[in-house]
């Protein structure tokens, strides 16, 4: 029967939620740059259209 | 390298690029309504056929991947009460260990695949249905956007949450954000029923835990949003190491799912700035209510050995999913076009 389990130290599995971890901070940080960035020239491709987002 | 799969994740491109493009409608769906798409996650895997404690596992971890993100960017806007969070915690991680164990004991007697099918349809048929009910009356039903930007002060405590901090008053009482005084154990004990059903089917638990801090304790909703996420980090990574010890959690699943989720959230939350969120929500209704049916007939088709049946199961869930992104989508670029060109004599 599978009774309550407190949690045992393990490094393969930290290591594995460290990675999940890691890459959440990373898109964080990599799309908000990415949206900083390439957000004026999306909204003006949205609103004009190819040509207006190329001017 | 890649050799038919893509690096040390070892996936095949054509599913790593499936994997992302769901991650992105599921990221599209909670970044609009704050709440939804990652109950979506663990009914789609286990119809692809991942064994039961790797689609709830890697549906949790891919949670918490998205609540770690999501709770940055709360941070920052000052919406976490940490004590009530701290609180929360206790509560939920006894919740997830003892729905953890229900679904490892089920597992060995071979009923977790059935049960945890049930348990969504249930689940997923009744917000479908309570959601698509408060949108044709023209009420709410998910996170009200324009709440957020309001003060704390201007918020009322609910007539549930008055009843109840008046008539629980076992001490220790404590004083939350917003002057919200209520028992500690009003809260652990919300907090451990939405745990156990954290555990058990591997989702956030946002779409329950964030009602009852609203409606069960009084907090007020901005305060709600920004703990249950805080929250959720923490239920999410003690959720995913323990199943990750069993061996539940395949990055190969949760890293181009989060790839994809955090693009999409920043899309949809974008989205909310210009899209009436109530005119969407009788779609999510109904998409939740063909997520509950889609379970169903893949369980059904699964119980008979009908794998056309578990096919149009899995296709109806993500189905119905991709076109209420794309409608948020289509809806935002066409207020965005008509508030910046109201009259069409007057564009290019």
């Amino acid at each position: 029967m599978a009774g309550l389990e407190i949690p045992t130290w393990d490094p393969a599995t930290a290591l594995l939620i460290g990675v999940i971890l890691f890459e959440a901070v990373v898109l964080y940080v990599g799309y908000g740059a990415l949206e900083r960035l390439l957000g004026p020239r999306i909204m003006k491709l949205l609103l004009g259209g190819v040509d207006s987002a190329e001017r | 390298m890649l050799n038919g799969s893509v690096g040390s994740l070892g996936i095949a491109p054509e599913l790593l690029a499936v994997f992302v493009g769901f991650g992105l409608v599921v990221g599209i769906l909670f970044g609009f309504f704050g709440m939804g798409g990652s109950f979506l996650v663990t009914p789609a895997l286990l119809m692809m056929g991942y064994p039961p404690r790797v689609a709830v596992g890697s549906g949790m971890a891919f949670v918490f991947g998205t609540a770690v993100i999501a709770t940055l960017k709360h941070h920052d806007l000052g919406q976490v009460d940490y004590k009530l969070g701290g609180i929360m915690i206790a509560g939920t991680t006894l919740g997830i260990e003892v729905g953890r164990a229900s679904v490892f004991y089920l597992e060995d007697l071979g009923l977790a695949g059935g049960i945890i099918s049930i348990a969504y349809v249930l689940l997923l048929g009744g917000i479908g249905l309570m959601v698509t009910r408060e949108a044709i009356k023209g009420g709410g039903g998910g996170i009200d956007h324009d709440a957020v930007e309001k003060d704390l002060s201007e918020y009322e405590i609910p007539d549930t949450a008055k009843w109840i901090q008046q008539t629980i008053r076992i001490p220790p009482m404590v004083t939350l954000r917003g002057d919200v005084r209520v028992s500690a154990w009003v809260i652990t004990f919300v907090a451990f029923l939405t745990g156990l059903l954290s555990g058990f089917l591997g989702v956030g638990g946002g779409f329950i835990r964030m009602p009852a801090m609203i409606y069960g304790i009084g907090v007020p909703v901005p305060v709600a949003v920004g703990t249950d996420l805080f929250e959720i980090v923490f239920s999410g990574a003690i959720g995913s190491y323990l199943y990750g010890q069993g061996g539940g959690v395949d990055l190969g699943i949760v890293v181009p799912l989060l790839l994809g989720s955090a693009l999409g959230a920043r899309v949809g939350s974008a989205a909310t700035a210009v899209v009436d969120a109530d005119g969407i929500k009788i779609y999510f209704g109904g998409m939740l209510l063909a997520g509950a049916v889609a379970v169903g007939i893949g369980e059904i088709g699964s119980y008979v050995g009908n794998p056309v049946l578990e096919t149009i199961g899995l296709l109806l869930v993500i189905g119905a999913a991709v076109v209420v992104a794309a409608a948020i989508l289509y809806t935002t670029v066409i207020s965005l076009r008509e508030s910046h060109h109201p009259s069409p004599s007057t564009a290019d």
